[in-house]
Formats: C-alpha cells, sequence, structure tokens
C-alpha cells in the first residue's frame, strides 16, 4: 500500500506545481502559511507594543503638554488618513474575493486600487510633516514651541521639552508606520506583476492572502495611532 | 476550508457593512473627541474602545480570524494580546509604584 502511495505522490507533485512537496495537502499549505505570517504579526504587535508603552508613560506624566502638542497637528488630515486606509483594506479583501470568483479584471483593478490609495497615504503624511517642519515642530536643535497655549488650562502655556517628547514619539510611530505603508507597498507591487501573469486562481492564491494579512495589520495600528496621536484633548 | 464553502454564499455584503462599519468608527472617535467628557476621564477610554471595535472587526471578517478552524492560529493571537498585556502591565506597575523626580 505505501508502495503504491510512494508511486503516485510525485507524479502528483509535478502535476500540481504550487503544492510543495513537503506538504501533503493544499490546505495544509494554506494553513502553514497564515500561521506564518500570523507569528510575524505577533512579533510586529510587540515591536509596536514598547513603542506605545512609552507613549503612554509620557502621556500620564506630560499630558497637558502633549495635548497642546497634539492639537498642532491638523487631525483632519489625519482623519483623511484613516479613511483612505478603510479603503484600501476594503479593496484588498475585494481582491482576494476576485481571485476566489476568477475574476482577472477586478482583481487586477483592486490591487491598484489598493496601491493608489496607499499612495494617497503616503502622500497626506508628507503634507503633513511638511507643516511641521514649517512650523519647527520637528525634535532637534531647530525644535520650537514657545508660548504654546494648553487646551485646558488657558494662560497656561505648555513645557517645550515635554512637547518635544511628544513630538519625538509622534515621528517615530508614525514614521515606522509608514515605512510600513512602504514595504507593503513593495509586496502588493510583486503581488499585482504575480496577478498579472496569472499565477493566482481560484484554487490558489495564499500569497493575496498573506499580504493581505499584513496590509490589514498596518491599517490596525494607524487605527489605534490616529486618536492616541491626533486625538488628545481637543474639545474646547 | 469548510468555512470558506459556507461563507462563500455573500462575502460581499459583510466585506461592504465591516467598511461602512469602520468609516462610521472613524467619524465617530473624531466627533467624540471634540466633546468634553474631561469631567469623567471619558475621552481617552471612549477614544480606546471605538478603536479597538474596529481593530477587531478588521481582525475578524477582513483577516478571517472569524471561523478559523487552525487552534495553534487561536494560540498565537492570544498569546500575542497576553504579551502585550504583559510589556503594558509590568512597565505601568514598575512606573506607577515609583517615585519621579
Amino acid at each position: 500500500m505505501s508502495d503504491s502511495q510512494a508511486a503516485v505522490q510525485p507524479h502528483e507533485g509535478l502535476h500540481n506545481p504550487g503544492l510543495l512537496h513537503h506538504f501533503v495537502t493544499e490546505e495544509q499549505q494554506r494553513d502553514a502559511s497564515n500561521l506564518g505570517m500570523w507569528i510575524f504579526l505577533g512579533t510586529e504587535v510587540m515591536f509596536f507594543g514598547g513603542l506605545f508603552c512609552a507613549y503612554l508613560i509620557y502621556r500620564i506624566k506630560y499630558f497637558n503638554d502633549f495635548a497642546a502638542a497634539s492639537t498642532s497637528i491638523d487631525a483632519a488630515l489625519g482623519g483623511t488618513n484613516t479613511a483612505v486606509l478603510i479603503c484600501s483594506s476594503l479593496t484588498v479583501v475585494l481582491a482576494i474575493w476576485a481571485a476566489q470568483t476568477a475574476r482577472r479584471k477586478l482583481m487586477l483593478g483592486m490591487l491598484i486600487l489598493t496601491m493608489l490609495f496607499g499612495l494617497a497615504f503616503l502622500g497626506i503624511k508628507g503634507m503633513e510633516y511638511k507643516d511641521k517642519f514649517d512650523e519647527h515642530h520637528v525634535p532637534g536643535a531647530s525644535f520650537s514651541f514657545e508660548h504654546k497655549e494648553i487646551p485646558s488650562r488657558p494662560g497656561q502655556y505648555a513645557n517645550p521639552q515635554h512637547a518635544q517628547i511628544f513630538f519625538a514619539l509622534y515621528f517615530i510611530m508614525t514614521g515606522l508606520h509608514a515605512l510600513h505603508m512602504v514595504v507593503g507597498l513593495g509586496i502588493f507591487t510583486w503581488l499585482l506583476v504575480m496577478a498579472w501573469k496569472g499565477y493566482f486562481t481560484p484554487h490558489y492564491h495564499t500569497p493575496l492572502e498573506i499580504g493581505g494579512l499584513y496590509w490589514h495589520f498596518v491599517d490596525i495600528i494607524w487605527i489605534y495611532l490616529f486618536p492616541l496621536l491626533y486625538l488628545i484633548d481637543r474639545h474646547r | 476550508m469548510s468555512d470558506h464553502a459556507n461563507s462563500k454564499s455573500s462575502p460581499l455584503k459583510t466585506y461592504f457593512a465591516v467598511w461602512i462599519a469602520l468609516l462610521f468608527g472613524t467619524w465617530l472617535t473624531y466627533r467624540v473627541a471634540q466633546i468634553d467628557l474631561a469631567r469623567w476621564h471619558a475621552n481617552a477610554p471612549i477614544a480606546l474602545i471605538i478603536a479597538t471595535t474596529k481593530a477587531l472587526l478588521v481582525a475578524l471578517f477582513f483577516m478571517h480570524l472569524k471561523g478559523a478552524s487552525e487552534k495553534l492560529l487561536k494560540l498565537v493571537v492570544i498569546s500575542t494580546i497576553f504579551f502585550l498585556f504583559i510589556l503594558m502591565a509590568l512597565s505601568m506597575a514598575d512606573y506607577a509604584t515609583r517615585l519621579w523626580s
């Protein structure tokens, strides 16, 4: 019995280039890829987690200075960017659905749309950074945050040194997130080429799902960054 | 695979519903932040509750955690949240019980 299986298996492997020889079934191969990606995302959570923890400690300690610094950022741009990312997450699941249902044009269109949303996000981010550079709110030698009122305490000014900590965290966290977006755009360029060449079928589209997991994860990070960095003490 | 067959009937409806909910959540966060709830210290908790709801929607429906059959995958996700909790809780326990200058 084992003899006949051994004789059959290599042939099946030859006829199905999508199935690597060390997996028994395609389902097992898919689950393994998925699991690997989720473990990677777990390490990413810890990676960002350290920054969120630093943010939490300083926000509790210097709440009023953080509030003054946060209100100097354009929340409308941040909100728009949140919406842009959410739309890009929708186009990702639609691209995967199109691959599952063998809609080639829809899949390619959705992948391109995802990348356009990603580029729009980075463009808006760039506008935001430009504002901060113009206002000398970038930590460093030319940093200046003099005579900025604390939102909830009229007449009281924020401590520029403490505000600088907020802007350092703002640039590191949004910068690291933007770097992930750039990497995501690279991954999606590759997925687009693969999709264009016809690698993805309703049967096999694991790279799309894995790339999608990464994109959604970056979206989730932004979902937390938006209220934490842009919306401290916004009420008047 | 079996859950795939089941959800194949109309995943699009779910996707668009989640999309609308996420956009609504974004609008809600933005609006709630402009209401003064400082008396109850409620601004930050509400913002985080909305953000977590949105993150759950993305993870469950877009990342297909809902209906995932792989037990190892659930273990990875739960331990990720657990270790993040340890990172936050132990750090905050230190800072909360230490005298800062």
